[in-house]
């Protein structure tokens, strides 16, 4: 039975399914929702905290889209940091503990009270489909074409677009040791049907593993042992619309400990009863973001590891054990955890376990993260093989906004790796063949001096406007700004002072060498002893600006060599992302390819020659041959 | 797409009379073409039976069934050849008479003669060579002497490559360390990496300047030395370059340039190629005012690597012409005294000449009539030039101008490194460098895809369409 008819479904009520739920209903399309939990709408499972390293960059972006993460940490954090502020602007990164009840709560009010936006809970058994007849999308590579979703209670939902945002829902199992739990994560419900119904539409999927540390009832742990991390002040919004005064808060405190031999100890004798290393876990978990038992094992020279205790919420007294994740039987974690400084009269609330799920093979998405085969069916987060709330988030607002323009007939969004880390995050999802779960790194970004978390307002939010997810108002707010960091940078570089008696004790005052000719504003401030802020003294005449257009002028002109050099780098790749590879392209054709670079041309079928040199298992001679080929092919085309 | 084109004829080894020579054919119909005059010892037409990478037995006959020549030939079929075409090669006898007949009949049959370099070309365009190959393959092609050719080969080789590549993974290697400490903070440690990276860089740097010295001077070896000669009228200019080249017998090209009047010539001096520019005014021009030489002299020396300043020894007096010192203080000259046969005749001496110019200026006394000087000559330049080494060591030179401004790239990149770590500057910051630095090395040897080399080599190839 046919219950309604919309524009959007989206399944599953994660970081994901949050963000694109509200982009479709904010664009203006028909949506339902459908989780297997309300009660549990951007739930938290793993750590309590949102950004940090590249994951703080992803909320920027996010934010500068339209997306909501950004916001809604803003009013529910407990504690706020921006990290590396040591090194430079490129990999500082605002990293924030949420109160995971309230982020969760505030969360669902915002869905709750969007217009067009329905939220239904029900377990999603089947997409519908059927095969395609148009001979332009067959071209392009579609087998089936979207219809919609039919519930665990036989109740059919037709829409244009589906989006499949299940997290590490599907057939998921919890393993704590030698024990088995076929639930999703902390014992909530699994969803067993949907798979099959995927497989029968042609999507490959695979195992993937994740693991999460124990809770522990914050009145036994012993914080005189510890070290006190406390938040910053003044606290730096994640969202660019949050006002900076809203977010001065008292804080709460995190604690930071660390393992000892001991705790090697435990796990190396015990080693045999990890489900990882018995071969009970199939799925493959990620090396980034590895469990104790991995590090202790894969780094043996390591006298200790880091273990940071930060809290779940206010609502609760359970602490979260930061750095060691695990699936060692519940009594050898008992003993393991009470080794560590201020642990040793610890009591478990949840114990740690590991979390294995169904998700998407590499290869099967296009860059737009619509599945290949599947005409209208976009997927975002664990599901497509990526781990963190953030790289969730970034993924459902992607697809969302590339599902709606599908249905608007508007062109697709498209960030690439030099306008963002949600470009990086897309491309190496869609390009990389992946094994293990896909985090965020700095590393992964390589032109990351220009993706800077400052900036992201800068590079993302026309995109967004266009789109139709940022207000006009906003908008002019952001155009406004640009003229005023273009005119101060240019107003600093064009001001000279002269070396007189003035300027020479100045510089004595800060340590400067002295002037031995004019020079300009902008040319102080490169100076490592210098900033805008301390040449105030020199510099009368400025005008008053609002902070976050000083902090761009300021960086701007700091590392103005390095800015330009690596934008050189960015127009050479950009160079070759224009060259497109025809749709229809038959790599068998392509004579020289070596195999393995034919084999995954084949499989991930990039769009241009960028893309195609990204891909594993593809070197630069075969990149040659593929040029000389399009080179050929496109000599042909036109004389024809 | 495979190049489904004409089949084309070459002969493949030296046009001159030698034990053996090869005829190479390429393409669709190679072996039918070739079948056509190919009888086996039984008397059969029967190369299109034969295995791929095979060689028989057999004779080479004209359309009335003469046998030409006795051979041995040899078939290798697409896509496993140099072309990734089906090619068949007939090692013939190798008098130029024969292989011209042979050669003669597949054309007359339906087969193309090959231009120069097409056998690479399609080797190319089929993706048999990767870029930097097919450009040392055009740099072997085009060799104008034994040096180009056996650093083509050195290139071809590998060695090159192997150089470059050990440079890269050192730097990759910190680069990769740098993301590994940015992102794994807690097991990588850098304190103390940038005074570590600092002594790394300099020896890079090092490495690097050194394949930039070497490719001044292999540019040089290649290319020949850009050389123009200066001096009035009767000074013995002609009768100088007449035994430059006459005494080798080494004209190696005469190649018209741009502008008509303008002939440039390529002397072999022993192992060094002088590339001589003369303009054909000045010929002309002998018995007319020295102004006009000099000027003409005066334009040519600003692009010259090496001016030879002829001077009469008999002459009265030294030429104070300003331009003439001006074109002197800036290059590299060598002033021979001519004449010097005549010797109770000399008014010029070597003196005289150190006290107008300078006592730097290497001066050489020579004399066209007994052919003397010619070799001292050669010493002086091979120092200036080849840092006295007349044959070229076992070493590689980036003779290519786009291989050698992506080494200058490099080394500019790794000079901004040192820049970095000497103002304090984060990893982060320098890592962009490194990152450049290490993409310019690619470029030189194929690992960094560089579109323009494909449109250089494509437009080298003359590819009209």
């Amino acid at each position: 039975m046919v219950a309604d008819i919309v524009d959007v479904i989206v399944i599953g009520g994660g970081h994901a399914g949050c963000e694109a739920s509200l982009a479709a209903a904010r664009l203006g399309l028909k949506t339902i929702m459908f989780t297997l939990s309300a009660d549990n709408i951007a739930f938290m499972p793993c750590n309590p905290h949102i950004g940090g390293s590249s994951k703080g960059h992803l909320v920027r972006e996010i934010d500068a889209l339209g997306g909501e993460m950004g916001k809604n940490i803003d009013k529910t954090f407990l504690q706020s940091k921006m990290l590396n502020k040591s090194k430079g602007p490129a990999i500082h990164s605002l990293r924030a503990q949420a109160d995971k009840l309230e982020y969760s709560n505030s969360m669902r009010r915002i869905l709750e009270n969007q217009e067009n936006l329905i939220i239904k809970q029900s377990e999603i058994s089947e997409i519908l489909f059927e095969d395609i007849e148009d001979a332009e999308l067959k071209k392009e590579g579609y087998e089936k074409i979207i219809k919609g979703v039919k519930t665990v209670t036989g109740l059919e939902y037709l829409g244009k677009s589906v989006i499949l945002c299940t997290g590490t829902y599907l057939k998921s199992r919890c393993l704590c040791g030698e024990s088995i739990q076929y639930t999703g994560p902390n014992g909530l419900q699994p969803s067993n049907l949907l798979s099959d119904s995927l497989i029968k539409a042609g999507i490959n999927l695979r195992r993937f593993k994740t693991g999460t540390p124990a809770r522990m009832d914050g009145n036994t742990i012993d914080y005189s042992k510890m070290e006190v991390q406390t938040g910053d002040t003044p606290v730096i919004p994640f969202s660019f619309d949050t006002d900076p005064e809203s977010v001065q808060k008292e804080q709460h405190n995190c604690y930071l400990t660390y393992t000892n031999e001991k705790t090697h100890e435990i796990i190396r004798n015990n080693i045999d009863r990890s489900p990882i290393y018995a071969g009970v876990i199939e799925g493959i978990g990620p090396r980034y973001c590895p469990s104790i038992e991995d590090k202790v094992i894969k780094f043996p020279d390591k006298i200790r590891h880091q273990v940071f205790i930060e809290p779940e919420g206010t609502h609760t007294n359970e602490m979260y054990v930061d750095g060691m994740s695990s699936s060692m039987p519940e009594d050898v974690q008992l003993q393991m955890y009470r080794t560590v400084p201020g642990l040793e009269n610890c009591v478990i609330v949840k114990n740690a376990y590991a979390i294995e799920y169904d998700c998407l093979c590499s290869g099967e998405l296009h860059p737009t993260l619509e599945i290949k085969k599947v005409r209208g069916l976009f997927s975002a987060g664990q599901f497509n093989g990526s781990s963190g709330y953030e790289e969730a988030a970034a993924q459902g607002l992607y697809a969302s906004i590339n599902a709606c323009m599908q249905i608007l007939g508007k062109p697709y969004i498209s960030i690439d790796r030099s306008e963002g880390y949600i470009g990086v995050l897309v491309d190496d999802l869609v390009t990389k063949d992946n094994l293990e779960p896909y985090r965020m790194m700095t590393s992964r970004a390589e032109y990351r001096l220009l993706l800077r978390q400052d900036n992201a307002d800068i590079r993302l939010r026309k995109k967004g406007y266009e789109v139709g997810l940022i207000s006009e108002e906003k908008y002019n707010a952001l155009i406004l700004k640009e003229k005023q960091i273009q005119e101060e940078t240019e107003r600093l570089k064009s001001i000279k002072v002269g070396a007189n008696a003035k300027i020479q004790e100045f510089m004595d005052k800060h340590e400067s060498p002295r002037l031995k000719t004019a020079v300009s504003l902008a040319e102080l401030i490169c100076r490592p002893e210098l900033n805008y802020q301390n040449i105030s003294d020199i510099d009368p005449e400025r005008p008053q600006l609002p902070n976050d257009v000083i902090e761009q002028v300021e960086i701007n002109i700091k590392y103005e060599g390095y800015i330009e050099r690596q934008q050189r780098q960015v127009d050479k790749f950009k160079k070759t992302e224009k060259k497109i590879i025809p749709v229809d392209i038959d790599y068998d054709d392509v004579i020289s390819l070596r195999l393995e670079a034919r084999q995954n041309l084949k499989k991930f079928r990039p769009v241009n020659v960028g893309q195609a040199s990204r891909i594993s298992g593809v070197n630069p001679a075969d990149i040659s041959v593929l040029l000389v080929y399009l080179e050929n092919y496109n000599r042909g085309t036109k004389s024809e | 797409m495979y190049f489904k084109e004409d089949t084309i004829c070459a002969i493949a080894t030296a046009m001159i009379d030698a034990g053996i020579g090869i005829i190479r054919i390429s393409g669709p119909s190679a072996i039918e073409q070739a079948d056509k005059f190919y009888i086996d010892a039984k008397g059969n037409h029967s190369l299109k039976n034969f295995d791929s990478h095979t060689i028989h037995y057999g004779f080479v006959c004209d359309e009335n069934e003469n046998k030409i020549d006795e051979v041995m030939i040899s078939v290798m079929k697409a896509p496993r050849s140099y072309t990734k075409e089906d090619v068949v090669e007939i090692n013939s006898h190798g008098g130029r008479l024969i292989m011209e007949t042979i050669l003669k009949l597949l054309i007359k049959n339906g087969c193309r003669l090959a231009e120069p370099g097409e056998f690479t070309k399609r080797a190319f365009l089929n993706g048999r060579i990767d870029l930097t190959r097919a450009e040392a393959v055009m740099d072997l092609i085009h060799s104008q002497n034994e040096f180009s050719m056996k650093n083509s080969e050195l290139q071809l080789g590998g060695e090159l490559f192997k150089q470059i590549d050990e440079l890269r993974k050192e730097i990759l290697y910190e680069m990769a360390f740098i993301e590994s400490a940015i992102d794994d903070p807690e097991n990588y440690d850098l304190t103390g990496f940038d005074e570590n990276l600092s002594e790394k860089n300099n020896k890079w740097l090092a490495k690097i300047n050194k394949l930039i010295k070497n490719s001044d001077e292999g540019i040089i070896r290649k290319d020949g030395i850009k050389t123009v000669i200066i001096g009035k009228p009767n000074a013995g200019k002609s009768s100088l370059l007449n035994m430059l080249a006459g005494e080798e017998r080494a004209i190696v090209t005469d190649i018209e340039g741009t502008t008509r009047d303008i002939i440039e010539e390529n002397i072999k001096l022993g192992d060094i190629v002088l590339h001589v520019i003369d303009t054909a005014g000045i010929r002309d021009t002998e018995d007319k005012i020295e102004q006009i030489g000099v000027e003409k002299a005066v334009k040519s020396a600003s692009t010259a690597d090496l001016i030879l300043y002829i001077i009469d020894s008999t002459d009265d007096e030294l030429s104070d012409d300003e331009r003439i010192k001006n074109i002197i203080h800036n290059n590299h000259v060598i002033v021979l005294l001519n004449k010097n046969d005549i010797s109770d005749s000399i008014s010029i001496t070597e003196e005289s000449i150190h006290k107008m110019y300078g006592d730097e200026i290497e001066v050489i006394k020579t004399s066209m009539i007994d052919r003397t000087g010619i070799e001292e000559l050669e010493k002086i330049i091979s120092v200036m030039f080849l840092s006295g080494n007349i044959m070229p060591r076992e070493e590689v030179y980036i003779t290519n101008l786009r291989q050698k401004e992506s080494l200058i790239n490099a080394k500019t990149s790794l000079e901004k490194v040192s820049v970095s770590i000497e103002d304090g500057m984060s990893e982060d910051f320098y890592s962009i460098d490194l990152m450049n630095a290490y993409a310019f090395l690619g470029e030189i040897i194929g690992q960094e895809v560089d579109e323009d080399l494909i449109d250089e080599i494509f437009s080298k190839f003359c590819m009209g369409k």
